[in-house]
């Protein structure tokens, strides 16, 4: 289990409990915060469950892959601290993690 | 006709568009009762990963789940199981479940899917011989896909050829029989077509093209499939692929338009107001074609869900999407944009040998109409924007791959 603060926009905070193994998209989704989308379900093949990570994070969840970059240049409203939340495996590192979502999504 | 927040929703189904078209009537404010009324004993969950991840044993049930169960408990949403749904009456605002019992409602949703189209050959009873649509069918197929076994794919179509690379990443033989001279024949381009082949072929399926099956042969189960031309390929389950039927009877019966799918507008409601329809079941308006359409695809009907859910609750339309469509098999992503229709000249960009490339179709004035990307993300989200956009682009800089995706779309 790891815990995770998601965002939204407009400052409302979700905090959750998501277990490893999990994607910081099923995380959301499965604990109903809204702004994450995830059309395809996970197969990295939609960009709509952007999410920026918080800075002190960005480190402990990795760099995006080559089809994830592609995808985020894509995708609306990007930063450097973008990534594709179906593409970030929950571990027991990540407890804490903030991400938060982008205005396009709501 | 006004947002009447407080009304009775029933959604016939509980599958991806229903589930979601629950979720974003909450979300948009709606609060009448929404009541979900699915046939299999699940609450909605993911029907994609079914041929590809889940066969492999790397999703499990949990896994497939939209949502929680406490979500539907949380926002007011019975989703009741396991139940059918025999008929709708128009005049009483009903409908009635096997058993008798009559359920109100103010807005009706139909939301009942699609089934695999059968193979009206002898034979096709025999045990083993499965379909692809459900978990069920899953289960099923899933428990016969024993190392070393030999499955004959009949239809050489998205659901045939995933399921044959899952197949093969559990050890099992494969042959593909398609009726057609090229795989993918109804919804890819030649180009696709002989990559998929090659790419199959390479992992060890085999394929028989421009061949129907006329018999499955067995006694209780089936073990081999007889072909037009009197080979018998030997096989330890069949697996048939040739498309689907739209669930349509419900609405047929009661009288709303129905032409291949019920048919609606671009908000989603049918023939009768009162009453919306989304999802595989529906043959809707594609604004960007000009032309009704049948798409059996995720986007669809997550896109159908959000059009009657905003319809319902009066928020203005979504914008005319560009539909799309995905497929995993092996290491290949392949994404599709829009639709080939229209569209007589073609263009590819990148390298087909290196599993890297996009074919894109275009009208005579260089409008892109659709793109089919193998493991190129990029030439998939950029080309969805020019389809949107509508404007002409240069070919020659599309298909230059120094030029970038970004700076084509500039």
């Amino acid at each position: 289990m790891a815990k995770i603060t998601y965002i939204e926009h407009d400052g409302t905070e979700h905090t959750v409990e998501v277990k490893t193994g999990l994607s910081v998209m099923e995380g959301a989704v499965k604990n109903r915060v809204p702004g994450i989308d995830a059309d395809c379900g996970g197969a990295c093949a939609c960009a709509t469950c952007h999410v920026y990570v918080d800075e002190a994070w960005r480190e402990k969840t990795g760099s995006p892959s080559a089809m994830e970059e592609s995808m985020l240049d894509f995708a609306d409203n990007v930063e450097p601290n973008s990534r594709l939340s179906c593409q970030i495996k929950v571990t027991d590192a990540l407890d804490g993690l903030i991400v938060r979502t982008p205005q396009s999504q709501h | 006709m006004d947002a009447i927040l407080g009304g009775r929703v029933v959604i016939v189904g509980a599958g991806h568009a229903a589930g979601q078209c629950a979720a974003l009537l909450r979300q948009y404010g709606w609060t009448g009762p929404i009541t979900l009324l699915g046939d299999e004993p699940h609450l909605p969950y993911q029907r994609p990963p079914l041929s590809k991840a889940w066969l492999k044993g790397e999703a499990d049930a949990e896994s497939l789940l939209f949502r929680p169960a406490e979500f539907y408990a949380e926002n007011d949403i019975a989703v009741r199981t396991g139940v059918h749904v025999e008929a709708i009456d128009r005049e009483a605002w009903t409908v009635t479940l096997r058993g008798g019992e009559a359920l109100p409602w103010d807005r009706l949703i139909l939301a009942t899917g699609a089934r695999a189209r059968a193979l009206p050959i002898p034979g096709a009873g025999l045990n083993n011989v499965l379909a692809l649509r459900n978990a069920q069918d899953a289960e099923r197929l899933k428990a016969l896909l024993q190392p070393g076994k030999r499955v004959v794919v009949i239809g050489g179509g998205y659901v045939g050829l995933e399921a044959a690379a899952s197949a093969r990443a559990l050890g099992c033989h494969a042959v593909v029989v398609e009726r057609e001279p090229r795989l993918l024949a109804r919804v890819a381009c030649e180009t696709l077509s002989d990559f998929f082949q090659n790419y199959h072929e390479a992992q060890g399926v085999e394929f028989v093209l421009g061949a129907s099956a006329r018999e499955l042969r067995g006694q209780g189960a089936v073990h081999g499939v007889l072909l037009d031309d009197g080979t018998e390929i030997a096989c330890d389950a069949v697996l048939v692929g040739v498309g689907a039927v739209p669930n349509a009877e419900l609405a047929a019966a009661c009288g709303l338009d129905c032409e291949d799918g019920v048919v609606v507008d671009l908000a989603g409601r049918t023939s009768d107001p009162s009453i919306s329809a989304i999802g595989d079941c529906t043959r809707r308006p594609l604004p960007l074609y000009n032309r009704m359409a049948r798409l059996e695809s995720v986007p669809s009907a997550l896109e159908q869900a959000r059009q009657v859910a905003c319809d319902l609750t009066g928020k203005p339309p979504p914008p005319p999407e560009v539909p799309w469509f995905w497929s995993d098999q092996y290491d290949l992503k392949l994404q599709i944009a829009g639709l080939p229709l229209d569209a007589p000249l073609r263009l590819v960009r990148g390298d087909v040998g290196k599993a890297n490339f996009a074919v894109f179709h275009l009208t005579d004035e260089n409008v892109v109409q659709a793109v089919e990307a193998v493991n190129m993300p990029d030439a998939f989200m950029g080309g969805r924007m020019l389809i949107a956009s509508r404007k002409p682009v240069a070919p020659a800089r599309l298909g230059d791959m120094s030029v970038s995706m970004k700076a084509v779309l500039a």
